[in-house]
């Protein structure tokens, strides 16, 4: 390892950490749901397992944002790609949720999990690239 | 491929290539494999619409089938091989083989899920009244967990590793660490498979 890379290290927040973190959250919410089908079930753990995983995320991005010199660039340019792929598996997703008839708030909570997982993983790979952009 | 040297002091410095030996240019997403991907996610939208059990169940167990022999595959073949291989002789295998995998695996893994979840829903084996309910819980947790690991480590070490590569002058101390998180976690996944043939095995047998 180059002393570059240790001072980045040392610089550079725990995103991955934190980011594998607020996945396993959702996942939990989605295991929580899903083990109880078809009986109507307390939303209150999935609700609290999501706003936490929300939570993470955004605290993510902000920990993030104040890196200085941070290669932004690069983040966006590979973010943004990897956002319209996992949009398009999180869809996937929602649509056989809608084709099971799956609504209410189930489907509200499975939903927003869904836009979390969709922009988390995103932000996880371009931070991975980022982390080793030059310059 | 690029010329890589070593140092006197043991550490490896990627040169400018000379003439006559490239390292191999590359998509990081192979164009190429587009076109599969879609027709493929729309057999899966396709089967998940008309749910019968067929094409459901040709999704979920050949979906499965791939992702298990791949992460297993991966994992325990050709993890500790590309480890031995030289660097130039990594470099260039890696070239070849991760941007394949960047296709490859959200599209077998999103297929085997979503048919599998669609294919439960048919068959009434992710109801709570369903006797081995337990066992399907048992996989939900395992899912979750290698869904964890691929999408928190593997994947972005897969697309790291291949954005470096592409760069005039990649780093090998880079290309090496996320290397070794690429089949450090590709191993992992191949040990959860495990857990998976146990309980899909055990699920089938009834």
């Amino acid at each position: 390892m180059s002393s570059r890379d240790r001072a980045a290290d040392v610089r550079l927040p725990p995103v991955t950490q934190v980011g594998m973190f607020s996945l396993a959250l959702i996942v939990a919410a989605g295991i929580y749901l899903s083990a109880h089908l078809p009986k109507h079930v307390s939303l209150a753990p999935a609700i609290v397992l999501l706003s936490a995983s929300a939570l993470l995320l955004a605290g993510n991005l902000a920990t993030l944002a104040r890196v200085p010199g941070f290669a932004w660039r690069r983040f966006f340019e590979i973010a943004r790609w990897a956002l319209l792929a996992y949009s398009i598996i999180a869809g996937m997703i929602e649509y056989a949720f809608v084709r099971n008839h799956l609504s209410g708030g189930p489907l509200v909570v499975l939903t927003l999990a869904l836009v979390v997982f969709a922009v988390h993983v995103p932000v996880l790979i371009g931070f991975t690239v980022a982390r080793y952009a030059d310059g | 491929m690029a010329d890589v040297a070593i140092s006197p002091a043991g550490g490896a410095v990627v040169d400018a290539p000379p003439a006559g030996s490239e390292r191999p240019d590359f998509q990081i997403v192979p164009r190429a494999g587009l076109p599969i991907v879609a027709v493929v996610l729309g057999l899966l939208i396709a089967g998940i619409a008309v749910n019968t059990a067929w094409p459901l169940q040709f999704l979920h167990v050949v979906g499965g089938a791939a992702w298990t022999v791949i992460d297993l595959f991966l994992g325990f073949v050709l993890g500790p091989i590309i480890g031995r291989l030289s660097i130039p002789a990594r470099v260039e295998f890696t070239t070849r083989l991760m941007p394949k995998m960047v296709l490859i695996m959200p599209t077998v893994v999103t297929v085997t899920l979503a048919a599998g979840w669609q294919l439960g829903t048919k068959l009434g084996t992710v109801q709570t009244s369903y006797y081995l309910h337990g066992w399907v819980v048992a996989s939900y947790i395992v899912v979750g967990v290698m869904a964890v690991i691929a999408l928190g480590l593997l994947e972005p070490a897969n697309i790291a590793v291949l954005v470096e590569l592409k760069k005039p002058r990649p780093r090998p101390e880079v290309v090496e660490r996320l290397m070794k998180r690429f089949i450090y976690t590709a191993g992992a996944t191949g040990l959860m498979q495990i857990a998976t043939f146990v309980i899909m095995t055990r699920l089938t047998a009834g």
